[in-house]
């Protein structure tokens, strides 16, 4: 009978990821660029929100967008329309996250020179993205109104990941029951230096305060 | 669906580690799951089949997977318990001052080689 040799691994299979993303990391660090991984779940007003803060950012940092999505190009042309930058559009093939070795495919396709800000924007889903290291500086991730104030509880690590949570359409708080004081205590249970910033990306209520807190990461990123 | 991301970085490290080996082919891969890894071992399984079969390396190759109970430890008791069945507070004594000490793993453990 054939033996069987046995090969001990013991390894992680984010490892190999892990490492890809702090090499990355480290080589936006050397050119000055600032990478923010932006997650939500579909539909809570990721592009319109990103649209309004490029629009109070763009004339004081340059900017570029990569858009992940599994199928459509419909959010880098909203992007490009709507506030001129340069943006990408990145097909994950079905996957539903991006990794540190397709952000980098995503980077090379962008003209780098001259640019401070890189915003990500990830997958719609609440899940997977935050299993994955993409190689950013910061994460962020939008919870909208209509989507419950308990998403911390159902989702803990998305929120444990986040430096920031964006409430948006906070406009329409009177018509559900989100309470956003609950809301803020369950984001931090997940993770008590989570930043909350509410927001209504439709009347651009707020969004400054998202816009103050990028350009001082970036800065911060150039200069240290 | 990110068990399918998961299988490639499988793939990833299996071909890597074979390769260090001078193995041609894996005859099992185990894998060491955490409960609370949010990794479904069924949809791995079917993942794994579709995209192993693709390597010669692979082919036919068994996912052999270990569950690991996820157990959380409590800070101010200093008690362990089960997390899945009482989550972040601790049922000893009720603080919400607890961590995690496994049951997040998704570590490939071993690869197994037959000797021909």
């Amino acid at each position: 009978m054939d033996g069987v040799k046995i090969i001990e691994i013991k390894k992680s299979v984010f490892a190999e990821n892990e490492k890809d993303a702090d090499e990355l990391r480290k080589e936006l660090k050397d050119k000055g660029v600032y990478l923010l991984n932006l997650m939500s779940s579909p539909g809570s007003g990721k592009t319109t929100t990103l649209i309004r803060t490029i629009n109070l950012l763009k004339d004081r940092i340059r900017i570029a967008v990569m858009e992940a999505d599994i199928d459509s190009d419909v959010d880098a042309i909203k992007i490009k329309e709507a506030t001129g930058i340069q943006s990408i559009q990145l097909h994950t093939g079905g996957m539903c996250h991006l990794d540190a070795e397709m952000t980098r495919q995503g980077l090379d396709g962008l003209d780098l020179e001259d640019i401070d800000l890189v915003v990500l924007e990830n997958v719609g889903n609440l899940v997977c993205p935050a299993e994955f290291d993409t190689g950013s500086v910061r994460n962020a991730m939008i919870l909208s109104v209509p989507e419950g104030d308990d998403k911390p509880l159902k989702y803990p690590l998305m929120f444990s990941v986040c430096d920031v949570v964006v409430v948006n359409k906070i406009d329409v708080l009177p018509f559900f029951d989100f309470d956003i004081e609950k809301c803020r205590e369950y984001i931090h249970m997940r993770n008590p230096k989570a930043r909350v910033i509410p927001v209504c990306a439709k009347t651009g209520e707020g969004v400054d305060a998202f816009a103050e807190w990028i350009l001082e990461e970036v800065s911060e990123w150039k200069t240290q | 669906m990110h068990e399918l991301g998961i299988v490639f970085y499988i793939i990833r490290d299996v071909k890597q580690a074979a390769g260090e080996n001078n193995v041609d082919h894996v005859s099992a891969v185990v894998m060491n799951i955490g409960e609370v890894s949010t990794v479904i071992p069924e949809y791995l399984a079917d993942c794994w089949r579709w995209a192993a079969d693709k390597e010669p390396l692979l082919e036919g190759c068994e996912l052999k997977v270990n569950i690991i109970p996820a157990v959380t430890h409590c800070d101010d008791c200093g008690k362990d318990y089960e997390t899945v069945k009482y989550g972040k507070t601790c049922p000893f004594c009720s603080s919400g001052n607890t961590f995690l000490l496994r049951g997040n793993e998704v570590e490939i453990k071993e690869i197994e080689v037959s000797n021909n």
